[in-house]
């Protein structure tokens, strides 16, 4: 089943669940995503959860794609993809809540799931689907900065097909400038290449 | 613009002093042309100090501004005793909004008038003690801090007078006031740390400060005059007895603001970014007692047993007064007030 | 222009087109974003306007209010113990009838302090003399200021712009944000017949005694009546010129024909008709009327839209200890000739989501005429009941949130 022929919801509704730490750029990451869809003529809404800010407390932002106008505001309780931009949330029993067995999801990490102890846990779901991608080191790569949320972005882009890359790389442009905007764009493009290519090896195999 | 402080001995009737002179030097009072911004037909007591002291200050504002001003008033016996609706005794633009916001609502004010270009229209703001001192004390503060364009008058008679009588910070201690009742073992107000708000409007460092008195007319007006000098914030305090509240005789209401400065317990002087510019010395120092005695609201100092102790405790804070503002300059005490670290030399004259 | 904003930013590029003179504001959770957007557009000089960082909201108001008086357009944000700290002058403006406009992003009231969104900070000011209307989404909180702002001066009323802190003030949506040109032409320069000029003197907030006092609030009252015909004919305006529908007193969403009607204010709305279109579905025959004008309440409006309506289900957003809810007082008295079967459902307070599937529960119950005539939704029965029971034990009990704490063991009280 694509991304687009979605579980028993109205017609065409994505909903993203963002997890990280206060600091991380979880929001901006939702909004950017938001932006990418208005960018390709579809209806988006984005939105964090909200308390009091503080740096490196575990904050959460959602994401909603859709064809038509969103009407609703209630928070994304079943998500159709989690991006997790800090690996140490994993431990939260309640981080995967929601997701059902043809959900994506995309961890920022160097290591796989074996060592990040999700083995068990992943093989519920489609193996495609849930993949990791160093989205820290890439941004340290391109940007100078370990802040993942937007070669999570290019990589989701790559993974659920809901958005182009194009429309990624578009919002980018718009929110940042200078040689952050170059070095997140590169960052995103990199992404996207990584979980292409991954994928691409997991339908190989 | 220089100002030629005259010098005369003030016996109790102006028309002899402003006959002697030219009549650019006479009083605004004196001339046929003042505004007379309060006039006559408002409900005040006999006698009240407010009264006088607010149609001296805004009769020479309106002179300084050739009568280019707005009045912000507080709630309290000014504001009622000239606005009983449908009339009024006031012939300026003038708004009344709460008890504890005048400042803020002078600010605002004056925000419209620069967002539409007229500056040249200048706001007054203007409350008692209490709504200064208390209530309006932050939003006091606000508009110090942000040095808006506002001149704010306090008319201190030291409670809260509309209301009854009652207690505010500016009660100074030992005074009766309805809820300071002349009963028990400490009749009266208690010796608290006051809250000098003269001196607190010196520790924002706003370009004038200064304090005048109703007994003292071509002082008040000549403060008045110059504080419309300044652009920014400007603080106005203005000792105004209320011949009800003080038990005072409607009669003396001039009197017992003389004793008041001459006994040291009101000083009257100047300040320009926190650094006090001039203080008016007392010409014939009188003890705390001459002032006390004319006042009810003291008896209890006196009748059935003198109180010594505590008399001597607020000639005490006479005497304070006297060194920290220099009053008595003959004599070897003559400390300048303590301020708040030296001031820059920010020349506010103008604009 | 479409543009993917905040909803406190296209509310203060909004407010920026309405030209206001002077802006004064404190911050609070959650209007931050729309005054932080204002001052900016001030100091990069895209807003020639006053912009005042007032100490209090007391103070927010009063500068407004003198503003206001002096004849410039003025414009205030604020929410909850905000709200409650400018009360008095709140009263104060609508009593001068000074036509402020004002930002409230809903928030719940303390104590317990709370910063989410509910409708009791607006609730608490019902009565003040305010016009409040609520936004069901960002596009209308945008459009809301415009209306708000030729409202108000048309009435001489000062209008409270009701939107949901955070689910909207800081959601990113899809807006339409209108050119400036339009905006100029739908509101006109602020010409009040009153105002402060040394040139034309008067003396505006005099004590008004018995003689008089009554007509005066009798006059108001006439004012908000008033108000019932301006905000349909503004709103109406507005769709000419714009070219979409927004505002108004009441809205419909398939009510005409429904069994079950939702009556509610704000974006919960939004949920609500998503749930409305799912029962539809499913054979259920709801409908839904969202409540834009709260004060003046539209009692007419109301009956036109619910009369033979059999049942009610009306969403609180707040709720007044040991008394209720507010809307379905005001539901109950507009339809007061032929009131129907009306269950009160308490839900969102401080912030707890509003779900489709929990409303989705609720209208069940309601067609299954299982439901109460008084809910609230998704109450944690389990931890209501043992202090239900420890409060039967003692006299004393103590406030219920660090009670309820101590249950949970979260306090420290056993340390060593």
């Amino acid at each position: 089943m694509t991304a687009q022929q979605h579980t028993g919801k109205a017609p065409m509704m994505f909903q993203v669940r963002f997890h990280g730490r206060g600091g991380q750029g979880v929001v901006t990451a939702a909004e950017l995503l938001a932006s990418a869809a208005f960018g390709e003529g579809k209806h988006a809404q984005a939105f964090p959860s909200f308390g009091s800010e503080r740096m490196g407390a575990p904050v959460m932002s959602f994401c909603r794609i859709s064809d038509r106008p969103i009407r609703t505001h209630e928070p994304v309780t079943e998500p159709d993809a989690l991006i997790i931009q800090d690996p140490t949330l994993l431990h939260q029993a309640e981080l995967f809540a929601g997701l059902g067995t043809e959900g994506y999801m995309l961890i920022n990490s160097t290591r796989g799931f074996g060592e990040l102890g999700l083995e068990e846990f992943v093989r519920g779901f489609h193996p495609d689907r849930l993949l990791v991608v160093p989205a820290s080191s890439l941004a340290q790569e391109h940007l100078g900065r370990p802040l993942p949320g937007c070669p999570l972005l290019g990589g989701f882009a790559a993974l659920t097909g809901v958005i182009g890359l194009d429309s990624v790389l578009a919002a980018i442009g718009e929110r940042f400038a200078g040689r952050v905007a170059e070095g997140n764009a590169a960052a995103a493009r990199a992404a996207f290449d990584f979980v292409t290519e991954e994928r691409k090896a997991l339908s190989d195999a | 613009m220089p100002y030629q402080r005259i010098k005369f001995y003030q016996t109790g009737s102006f028309a002899v002093g402003n006959r002697l002179l030219d009549p650019g030097q006479r009083t605004v009072q004196s001339g046929a042309e003042r505004s007379n911004t309060l006039t006559c037909g408002h409900r005040a007591c006999q006698g009240c100090g407010e009264a006088l002291g607010a149609r001296y200050a805004l009769d020479a504002v309106m002179r300084a501004t050739q009568g280019k001003m707005i009045a912000v008033n507080a709630t309290g016996c000014l504001e009622v005793f000239s606005t009983p609706f449908p009339q009024t005794s006031w012939q300026i633009a003038w708004l009344h909004s709460l008890f504890g916001n005048a400042p803020a609502v002078a600010t605002g004010v004056a925000a419209a008038l620069k967002a539409r270009g007229r500056t040249d229209i200048r706001v007054v703001a203007q409350g008692g003690d209490g709504g200064t001192v208390d209530i309006g004390f932050g939003c006091l503060s606000g508009m110090f801090e942000r040095d808006d364009d506002v001149l704010y008058i306090c008319y201190d008679n030291q409670a809260y007078m509309n209301t009854g009588v009652q207690r505010s910070g500016a009660t100074p201690p030992a005074a009766r006031t309805a809820t300071t009742q002349a009963v028990g073992r400490e009749p009266g107000n208690r010796f608290g740390q006051g809250k000098n708000v003269p001196l607190i409007a010196m520790a924002h460092e706003i370009p004038y400060v200064a304090t005048a008195t109703v007994a003292d007319l071509r002082d008040l007006e000549y403060k008045a005059t110059r504080a419309m000098d300044f652009r920014g914030a400007r603080y106005l305090h203005i000792l105004v007895p209320c011949p009800l509240g003080w038990g005072s005789s409607p009669a003396d209401t001039v009197k017992v603001a003389r004793l008041a400065t001459e006994s040291g317990l009101f000083p009257v002087f100047e300040a320009e970014t926190g650094q006090v510019t001039s203080s008016t010395p007392i010409r014939h120092l009188v003890p705390v007692t001459e002032y006390l005695r004319l006042q009810t609201r003291y008896a209890h100092l006196f009748k059935p047993a003198e109180r010594t102790e505590v008399i001597a405790r607020i000639q005490a804070g006479a005497d304070r007064n006297i060194a920290r503002f220099g009053l008595l300059p003959d004599n070897n005490s003559a400390e300048r007030a303590v301020v708040p670290g030296p001031a820059p030399a920010d020349s506010r004259e103008g604009q | 222009m479409l543009k993917q904003v905040e909803g406190s930013r296209a509310v203060a590029e909004a407010v920026a087109m309405c030209r206001p003179e002077v802006i004064c504001a404190y911050p609070i959770t959650p209007q931050t974003h729309i005054v932080e957007a204002l001052s900016a557009m001030v100091k990069t000089g895209d807003l020639a306007a006053e912009f005042i960082n007032v100490e209090s909201e007391f103070a927010a108001m009063s500068v407004a209010i003198g503003a206001s008086a002096a004849g410039a357009r003025a414009y205030t944000a604020t929410a909850s113990q905000g709200l409650l700290y400018m009360s008095e002058a709140v009263y104060n403006a609508a009593g001068l009838g000074l036509p402020i406009v004002m930002t409230i992003a809903n928030r719940a009231i303390g104590a317990p302090i709370n910063i989410w969104n509910d409708h009791s900070d607006s609730m608490s000011q019902r009565d003040a003399g305010w016009l409040q209307l609520f936004a069901e989404t960002n596009q209308e909180a945008l459009d809301l200021h415009i209306q708000a702002f030729r409202i108000a001066e048309e009435l001489s009323l000062p209008v409270m712009v009701c939107m949901d802190g955070f689910l909207l003030t800081h959601a990113s949506d899809q807006v339409d944000i209108p050119a400036p040109e339009l905006v100029d032409a739908f509101l006109p320069r602020y010409q009040p017949r009153q105002v402060l000029d040394p040139a034309d003197p008067v003396s505006i907030g005099a004590m008004v005694g018995p003689e008089a006092f009554t007509e005066v609030r009798y006059l108001a009252h006439r004012r908000m009546q008033q108000a019932l015909e301006v905000i349909p004919a503004v709103a109406a305006d507005f769709l000419a010129s714009f070219g979409r529908p927004s505002g108004g007193l009441v809205r419909p969403y398939l009510a005409d024909d429904a069994d079950i009607v939702v009556v509610a204010l704000g974006s919960v709305l939004g949920t609500v008709k998503d749930v409305v279109d799912e029962l539809r579905g499913d054979g259920v025959r709801v409908g839904a009327l969202g409540i834009g004008s709260y004060r003046p309440f539209p009692a007419a409006a109301v009956h036109e839209a619910l009369a033979g309506r059999r049942h009610l289900v009306v969403i609180e957003r707040a709720i007044a200890p040991g008394a209720g809810g507010f809307v379905t007082g005001d539901i109950r008295t507009a339809l007061a000739d032929s009131v129907p079967h009306i269950s009160t459902v308490v839900a969102g307070l401080g912030g707890r989501a509003v779900t489709g599937k929990s409303l989705r529960g609720v209208l069940t119950a309601a067609a299954a005429g299982e439901l109460e005539p008084l809910t609230f939704l998704d109450l944690d029965t389990g931890l209501v009941d043992r202090e239900l029971a420890r409060m039967s034990g003692t006299r004393r009990s103590g406030p219920s949130a660090e009670n309820m704490l101590r249950d949970l063991g979260i306090t420290a009280s056993r340390i060593g």
